[in-house]
C-alpha cells in the first residue's frame, strides 16, 4: 500500500506556468470589472453602461437610475462576485488538501450543515444580527465537514474520493432533511426554500460590509499558504519529508474553508458545484501551482458567479430562476467526466 | 433438516412481519387530526358508524394509508432489484437519481398539460416512467465499461451526479411555475404523499399487480445475477438480457410510485437489508419480506408526519431521510 502510494506521488510532477498565470489573471480581473458592469446594466429595467459610471461615482439620489444602481443591483452583484470566490477558493483548497479532485463544499456536506444551522437560526433566534448568523452558520458547515470527514476516515480502507463523496451525499440528505423539518415546523418553508435554491437576490450593504472583509481575509490567508497547499497537493508524505508541519497547516486550511464556505452559504445559501468546476478550469490553464491556482480561482469564481447570476435573472423575467440551478446543470458534466475516470488520483 | 429450520424461520418471520404491518395499518387508522378510536372503527367497518366517521375512514385515511404502502412496496421492491442487479449494498431509485428523473417528467408534465382532465393521475405514472427510464440509461450508459461490465461504486457516483443535475434543471423549470403549481410541486419534491385519494390507489395498483409476479418469478435469476457475472454466464444466465429487463422494472416500480409519493430516497435502500439479514440472501424469502418492510416504513413515517405536524404534515419523504441516512452512513463505514 505505502509502497504504490510513494511510487504514486514521485509519478506527479507540479508544473507552473507563470506568464499564463499572470496574464489569465489580468484577462480575470477584466473580465470581472466588464461582468460586473454588464450586470448592473442589464435587467427588467434597461440602464446604460454609461449611466452605472456616472451614478457609481457621482452618486444623485433624485434619479431612479441611480437608486437601482446603488441601492439594489450594485451589492446583488458585488455579493455575487465575493461569493463566487468563497466557494472557488474553499474548493481549490479541499481539493488540493484532500486530494481529491471531488471535492467541493457542497458535495462533502460543508454547505447542508450551514443551511440547517441557517434553518436553526431563523426558527430559534428570529430577530439574530447578520453577523449572529454568519458565526452559526461556521458552525453548522463545521459539524458537516466534521461528520463527512469523520465517517469518510471511519470506514474501512480509508478516505478514498469514492467514499467521501458518498458519504458527502448521504450526510447532506439528512442535514437538509433535518433543516426543511425544521423548516415546516416553524412554517418557514419559504425562506428556506431560498437558501437551498442558492440567488443573491435582496443583497444589502449591510450584509456585504460583513461578507466582503471576512471573505477577502479569507482569500488573502489561502494566498498566504498557498506554497504549503501546493506541497500537501504533492501527498502527505512528501509534505512531511519536506518538513511541513501538515498537522498545523490543514487544520488552519480547514479553518479558512469553513468561514468561506459558511459565509457564502448564509449570503446566497448552497450553490453546489461551482467550488468543484472552477479550480478545475483554472488548473488546466495555469498548472498545478497553488500560489496561481488560488488567485485565479477567486477571479474567475467572481466572473461565472456573476454571469450565471445575471443569466438567472435574465431566463425568465421577471421571475429569478435560482443561481444554484444554474451550476448544477453546468458542473454535472465535470462531475461525470471525473467519476467515470475513476477520481482515483488527483493531477 | 438445516432447510427445514430455515424454512421454519422464514415463515415465522413472515408471520411476524405481517401482524407489525396489521398494527401499523390499524394505529394509522386510528391517528390523525381527528382520531378514531377502536371502538369507533370497529363499528364503521361493519356499516353502523356515522356519516362523519365513514366520510373520515373510506374517503380520507384509508386511501392515503393504502398509497402509502403500496409505494413503500414498490420502492422496497426496486430497490431489492437494484442493489441485487448492479451487486452494490448502495443502491436506491432515490440515491440513485431515478426519483429526479421521474421528477423532472413530472414538472414537464405540469407545466405544459393541464392538470384539469381526469386523466390526469392515469398519465402522470406513464410521463414519470419515462423520465425514471431515462435517467436510468444515463447511468447505465455512464457506469458500463466494456469488458467490465458496471462498476458498483461507479454506479452510486454517476448517480449522484445526475440526480443532482436534474434537481437543477427541475429548479430552473419549476421557477416559471404559477404559484399553486409550485408549491405542489415543492411539497412532492420533498416527499409528500399527496395522493389521497382512491383514484391514485388505482393508479399504483395495476402496475403493482402487473410486476410483483415478474419479480418474484425472476428470483432464481436474482440469486445468480448477484454473484459474480461469469459465475452467472456459466450458469447459464443469459446475464445482460435479464439484467436489461429487471433493471427496466425496478426503475418502472420505482418511477410510478415515485410520481404518487413524492421523491422518497432510502426506502428502498433499509428495506432490502433489514429483510435480508432477517431471512438470509434467497430472493424468494427476502423481496416479499422487503416489501412488507418498505409497506410499513413508508406508513409509519407518513403517519409520524401527520400526527407531527398538523393539518398540512411533515413529508414522509424527510421523516425516511432522516431514518435512512444514518443508516446509509452505517452500511458505508461497515463496508
Amino acid at each position: 500500500m505505502t509502497m504504490t502510494k510513494t511510487n504514486q506521488t514521485t509519478e506527479i510532477k507540479s508544473f507552473s506556468r507563470p506568464a499564463v498565470g499572470a496574464i489569465s489573471l489580468s484577462v480575470g480581473i477584466l473580465a470581472l470589472m466588464a461582468s460586473i458592469v454588464l450586470a448592473v446594466s442589464a435587467g427588467a429595467a434597461d440602464i446604460q453602461f454609461l449611466h452605472v459610471w456616472r451614478s457609481i461615482f457621482s452618486y444623485d439620489a433624485a434619479r431612479e437610475a441611480d437608486q437601482i444602481i446603488v441601492g439594489i443591483r450594485l451589492p446583488r452583484e458585488l455579493g455575487a462576485a465575493f461569493v463566487g470566490a468563497a466557494f472557488a477558493v474553499s474548493g481549490a483548497i479541499m481539493q488540493g488538501m484532500t486530494r481529491n479532485p471531488l471535492a467541493d463544499p457542497s458535495l462533502l456536506g460543508l454547505n447542508a450543515g450551514a443551511v440547517l444551522a441557517l434553518a436553526c437560526v431563523y426558527a430559534f433566534l428570529p430577530d439574530a444580527a447578520y453577523v449572529t448568523m454568519v458565526l452559526i452558520s461556521f458552525l453548522g458547515a463545521g459539524i458537516g465537514a466534521g461528520l463527512v470527514f469523520g465517517l469518510g476516515a471511519m470506514s474501512r480502507g480509508g478516505m478514498s474520493p469514492l467514499r467521501l463523496t458518498l458519504a458527502g451525499a448521504a450526510v447532506s440528505a439528512l442535514l437538509v432533511a433535518l433543516g426543511q423539518g425544521i423548516a415546516l415546523y416553524f412554517n418557514l418553508a419559504q425562506n428556506l426554500a431560498f437558501w437551498t435554491a442558492g440567488g443573491v437576490s435582496g443583497t444589502t450593504w449591510p450584509q456585504l460590509s460583513v461578507v466582503i472583509p471576512v471573505v477577502a481575509l479569507g482569500v488573502i490567508a489561502a494566498f498566504w499558504l498557498s506554497r504549503s497547499l501546493t506541497i500537501l497537493s504533492f501527498g502527505e508524505e512528501v509534505a512531511v519529508g519536506l518538513g511541513q508541519r501538515t498537522f498545523a497547516i490543514k487544520t488552519i486550511l480547514m479553518i479558512i474553508v469553513l468561514i468561506l464556505a459558511g459565509t457564502a452559504v448564509s449570503l446566497v445559501g448552497s450553490i453546489a458545484f461551482i467550488g468543484l468546476l472552477v479550480p478545475h478550469m483554472v488548473r488546466f490553464f495555469v498548472g498545478t501551482d497553488y500560489r496561481w491556482i488560488i488567485p485565479c480561482s477567486a477571479i474567475f469564481g467572481s466572473v461565472l458567479m456573476v454571469l450565471a447570476d445575471t443569466v438567472a435573472r435574465l431566463i425568465n423575467p421577471p421571475f429569478e430562476t435560482p443561481t444554484g440551478a444554474i451550476f448544477a446543470m453546468l458542473g454535472v458534466p465535470f462531475f461525470l467526466y471525473f467519476a467515470r475516470k475513476g477520481g482515483g488520483k488527483m493531477k | 433438516m438445516i432447510q427445514l429450520v430455515q424454512q421454519r424461520r422464514v415463515q415465522v418471520t413472515f408471520v411476524i412481519a405481517l401482524l407489525v404491518l396489521l398494527t401499523a395499518f390499524v394505529i394509522s387508522v386510528a391517528t390523525g387530526q381527528a382520531s378514531l378510536s377502536l371502538t369507533q372503527l370497529g363499528r364503521v367497518i361493519l356499516g353502523q358508524g356515522t356519516a362523519r366517521e365513514h366520510l373520515l375512514l373510506f374517503e380520507f385515511r384509508l386511501p392515503r394509508i393504502l398509497v402509502a404502502m403500496l409505494a413503500g412496496m414498490g420502492l422496497a421492491i426496486s430497490g431489492s432489484i437494484l442493489q441485487s442487479v448492479t451487486r452494490n449494498p448502495l443502491a436506491d431509485p432515490g440515491i440513485l437519481g431515478i426519483n429526479a428523473g421521474a421528477g423532472l417528467m413530472v414538472v414537464v408534465y405540469v407545466m405544459f398539460f393541464t392538470n384539469e382532465s381526469s386523466s390526469f393521475l392515469y398519465i402522470l405514472p406513464l410521463f414519470a416512467l419515462l423520465g425514471g427510464i431515462l435517467t436510468g440509461g444515463l447511468i447505465y450508459l455512464f457506469s458500463y465499461k466494456r469488458g467490465e461490465g458496471v462498476n458498483p461504486t461507479k454506479l452510486v457516483l454517476v448517480g449522484i451526479g445526475l440526480a443532482a443535475a436534474i434537481s437543477g434543471a427541475i429548479l430552473t423549470l419549476s421557477t416559471s411555475l404559477e404559484r399553486e403549481e409550485y408549491d405542489f410541486f415543492a411539497t412532492w419534491m420533498a416527499g409528500k404523499i399527496w395522493g389521497d385519494d382512491w383514484v391514485f390507489v388505482l393508479a399504483l395498483l395495476p402496475w403493482m399487480l402487473l410486476f410483483l409476479p415478474i419479480v418474484l418469478r425472476k428470483a432464481n435469476i436474482l440469486n445468480i445475477l448477484n454473484v459474480h457475472e461469469h459465475v452467472s454466464i456459466g450458469l447459464g444466465v443469459h446475464v445482460t438480457r435479464e439484467r436489461i429487463l429487471l433493471l427496466f422494472i425496478a426503475v418502472a416500480l420505482a418511477a410510478v410510485c415515485v410520481s404518487v409519493s413524492g421523491g422518497i430516497a432510502f426506502v428502498g435502500l433499509i428495506a432490502p437489508h433489514l429483510a435480508r439479514s432477517l431471512t438470509g440472501p434467497r430472493h424468494q424469502h427476502f423481496v416479499p419480506l422487503a416489501a412488507m418492510i418498505g409497506a410499513v416504513l413508508l406508513l409509519v413515517a407518513d403517519t409520524i408526519g401527520r400526527v407531527l405536524l398538523d393539518p398540512s404534515g411533515i413529508p414522509a419523504g424527510l421523516i425516511v431521510a432522516v431514518i435512512g441516512a444514518p443508516y446509509f452512513l452505517y452500511l458505508m463505514v461497515k463496508k
